[in-house]
């Protein structure tokens, strides 16, 4: 419930107790994870002695699952199964995954239940397996088991909690996938981190870089372009922008294009589509350090290709694709309101980068040397990893404060599928914004309201994040009943929205479930299904865990209700304490599940109390920013 | 400042213990803005529990709205003359000098244009002029609410400069188009 009263600060925290934390890269391409050893970011090493996880998950008939190195050796010989580059699908829709013919899997477009009522373009993409169909979600949880693994191995015990980093160009769809993942696979999320503000951390405490900063981060299947002002400790994240859908891995398919047409090829079957996408990306590398490349490849009918690539061809075929990143380039500057000349320095930042036309690019636009004095793949792990030991409360490495914004502005449908922006983009986040409707009819009971992100003025253009009905308004006269929409972005960049009926208090309160995304009652199937963690330690300390939070709630809640009891009527309080009643008596239940339940209960029932302790104290900070903010048509 | 006593009651001059007046020193509420965010931000709290986590969400987030609403100057003056209790009425009041209105229509065309045209040097020139219109506006904003105390006339030159905000708007989603 919000705003409680405080305990103690440092309340869960032993002194002198180091909490294990890490920062996790869950990369397109590949996958790392990093903690703060003795002061020192480092990246930890799984049992082959190997930093660098390939983020490829093959899965076999007997429902096992092979993460890494041995899964992408398989990657041409069992392609369906095989899952490359699955960030790609994170949070996406069948229609966005743009290049379905050139993937060698089985799309499922399947709905999720989810759905939003109304809402055509269909649920998350699923890929069918051997193992049956298998989410994006599953998918990236299985690439953070492993990294989990390696952690906890390598550092002796469980972890407190994770940074893992997204593109800061993820919607929220995205991001919520992203967590979703993290929260299959065990891991507590401290945060998620932009890539991009994660390398700027590695790099500025490491050099105690001073100015504004910009970040080119050119991964395998995402591109992003930060702005950051540091200065005495604090990063400012002053604009962000990017291409969720540009990578490394376009630069591919624009050879695996090449040799079709040189070859004359088509309808590959998925096994020789891996191939030479494989040998694409093998033969891209190679240009970076050769002026030309040898490609030689057989087909599984026998025929063999073989061709020379030139690095000019090769620039030639992939020059729009480096000047597509120019583009959110100068966008970024112009949201930030400054020049070229205003950059102190340009950090590049993922694998993709190495490649010389994109490095000559980024020179040529800020007219300086980029700055590639860090391992382009592993800065993103390292800061996470900074990160994460600072928000675990391991106070050694020092004090600074990270000022991230939201990439895309946030709003919803009106009149004429128009967009209306509520929360614009490069908002610094936390941030919120109250926006006041009303009903059209006389009598209308119910309202929906329709959540989309991007830039554009149609929604259709926009994406979808979700729609949500408020259902129950008192019937009035057309116009009288005034409903207050809450847009609350957290500091994960995750949206939340409530709704309330002025006059009558009616609330309805939904944490965006996106159009994309896993409904919580998929999550909870997901993590019952995946029994590979589920031992019986693990299930104690969740309940111990929850135990421990349900008290602490249970001590809040009474407090609050001491303190500002009178905000209630006699029903709002006793059905405030028949839920504080219900969690007390799960407390001796073995199911941490049935405990969290009974929070969520308890949470639930408690917003309108929450939100009445806000309305309170803060109803004139936000009341009335809406009408100032509409449109002058 | 300790955290305990952060007050949700406080204006938003009051938070950055700015004097309540349009003029104000920006370099000093950048600065205890930032002192703010390194007490209240979430990140601080990540290790605690989900209630306070929460709390920090909502400090944060007051924090952050209180400092885009001051250093903005448009936004700055129309909370300025709330806390005064004058409702500067941009949505419903579009009584404007006609001259003023023309001027309007003429930057609009001229923006219009330029961008059909393509041509960033024109819309170079008219965030120029626009630019030096809305500084214009700033000042006589300070006259009017710091020294002539004269609020409905101050609401009348917040009506203007959200008419010279919408296009600047306008002006940065032609280069943006251009851009494409």
């Amino acid at each position: 419930m919000a705003l409680l009263q405080i305990s103690e600060p440092g309340l869960s925290t032993l002194p002198h107790q180091h909490r294990l934390a890490v920062g996790i890269d869950l990369g397109t391409t590949n996958s790392l994870v990093a903690t703060v050893r003795n002061g020192i970011s480092v990246v930890l090493n799984n049992g082959n002695g190997g930093a660098i996880l390939p983020s490829v998950v093959r899965y076999l008939a007997d429902g096992s699952v092979v993460v890494g190195e041995a899964a992408q050796a398989m990657q041409n010989e069992d392609a369906a199964n095989t899952i490359v580059s699955v960030k790609r699908f994170m949070g996406r829709g069948l229609k966005e995954v743009g290049e379905i013919s050139r993937l060698p899997y089985r799309f499922v477009g399947a709905p999720s239940p989810s759905v939003a009522p109304g809402n055509s373009q269909g649920g998350m993409v699923q890929l069918r397996t051997v193992a049956g169909v298998k989410s994006p979600v599953e998918v990236s949880a299985e690439i953070l088991k492993v990294l989990r693994n390696t952690a906890e191995t390598a550092l002796g015990g469980e972890l407190v909690g994770a940074v893992i980093t997204v593109p800061a160009y993820f919607d929220d769809a995205q991001r919520q996938a992203t967590k979703d993942a993290a929260r299959l696979a065990g891991l507590n999320v401290l945060r998620l981190l932009n890539e991009p503000t994660a390398a700027a951390i590695a790099y500025g405490l490491d050099n105690a870089a001073e100015g504004v900063y910009a970040v080119y981060d050119l991964g395998g299947g995402t591109f992003d372009i930060s702005i950051l002002r540091l200065s005495r400790g604090v990063f400012e994240v002053l604009a962000a922008n990017g291409d969720s859908a540009l990578g490394g891995d376009d630069f591919d398919q624009r050879i695996h294009c090449w040799l079709l047409e040189k070859n004359r090829l088509s309808a590959l079957g998925p096994q020789d589509t891996r191939l030479l996408l494989t040998h694409a990306r093998a033969a891209k590398e190679q240009l970076t350090e050769h002026a030309e490349t040898r490609i030689t490849a057989a087909l599984s009918n026998g025929e063999v290709i073989d061709n020379v690539l030139t690095r000019s061809e090769f620039h030639a075929m992939s020059q729009n694709l480096v000047e597509h990143t120019l583009q959110p380039l100068r966008r970024a500057l112009r949201d930030a309101k400054l020049g070229v000349a205003d950059i102190k320095g340009v950090v590049m930042v993922g694998g993709a980068t190495r490649m010389p036309q994109v490095q000559h690019a980024v020179e040529e636009f800020f007219g300086q040397t980029p700055l590639t004095n860090l391992d382009p793949d592993k800065v993103v792990a390292l800061g996470a990893a900074i990160q994460a030991n600072l928000l675990a409360g391991n106070r050694s490495g020092g004090d600074w404060l990270l000022l991230d914004v939201i990439p895309l502005s946030l709003g919803i449908e009106t009149m004429g599928g128009l967009a209306e922006k509520i929360i614009p983009r490069n908002s610094t986040i936390p941030t919120a914004r109250a926006q006041e409707f009303t009903t059209y009819k006389d009598g209308q009971t119910a309202m929906s309201i329709h959540v989309v992100q991007g830039e554009r003025e149609l929604v259709s253009d926009c994406r979808s994040l979700a729609k949500f009905e408020l259902r129950g308004i008192p019937p009035m006269v057309a116009g009288a009943a005034r409903i207050r929409v809450t847009f609350q972005v957290d500091a994960d960049g995750l949206l939340n929205v409530s709704a309330r009926e002025m006059s009558s208090g009616i609330e309805a309160a939904i944490t965006v479930k996106p159009s994309y995304g896993l409904s919580d009652a998929e999550i909870t199937r997901m993590l019952q299904d995946s029994t590979q963690h589920a031992q019986d330690d693990m299930q104690a300390r969740a309940r111990r865990e929850q135990q421990t939070e349900a008290q602490q709630l249970l001590e809040a809640v009474q407090h609050a209700l001491e303190q500002d009891g009178d905000l209630l009527d006699q029903a709002e309080r006793a059905q405030i304490e028949a839920y504080m009643g219900a969690l007390r008596d799960t407390l001796q239940l073995t199911d941490h599940l049935a405990i969290k339940r009974a929070i969520t209960a308890l949470n639930d029932v408690t917003v309108s109390f929450a939100q009445a302790r806000m309305d309170k104290s803060v109803a004139h900070v936000l009341a009335g920013k809406n009408i100032a903010d509409l449109e002058i048509k | 400042m300790q955290l305990a006593s952060f007050d949700f009651q406080q204006n938003h001059f009051q938070l950055f213990g700015l004097a309540q007046s349009y003029q104000i020193d920006i370099a000093q509420l950048e600065q205890q803005y930032r002192a703010l965010q390194a007490q209240v931000h979430p990140d601080k709290s990540a290790h605690l529990p989900d209630a306070e986590q929460r709390l920090a969400v909502q400090r944060a987030t007051l924090v952050n709205e209180a400092y885009q609403t001051l250093r903005s100057p448009l936004r700055r003056a129309r909370y300025l003359l709330s806390l005064y209790g004058v409702d500067t009425q941009e949505e419903n009041n579009t009584v404007m000098p006609l001259d003023f209105l023309m001027a309007q229509m003429e930057w609009r065309e001229a923006v219009a244009e330029a961008q059909q045209a393509k041509d960033a040097a024109t819309l170079d020139k008219l965030e120029v002029q626009i630019k030096r219109e809305t500084r214009e506006l700033e000042a006589q904003l300070a006259v009017k609410i710091d020294i002539e105390k004269s609020y409905a006339a101050a609401a009348g030159a917040v009506r203007k400069l959200r008419f010279m905000e919408k296009l600047a708007e306008e002006i940065h989603a032609a280069y943006d188009a251009i851009d494409l």
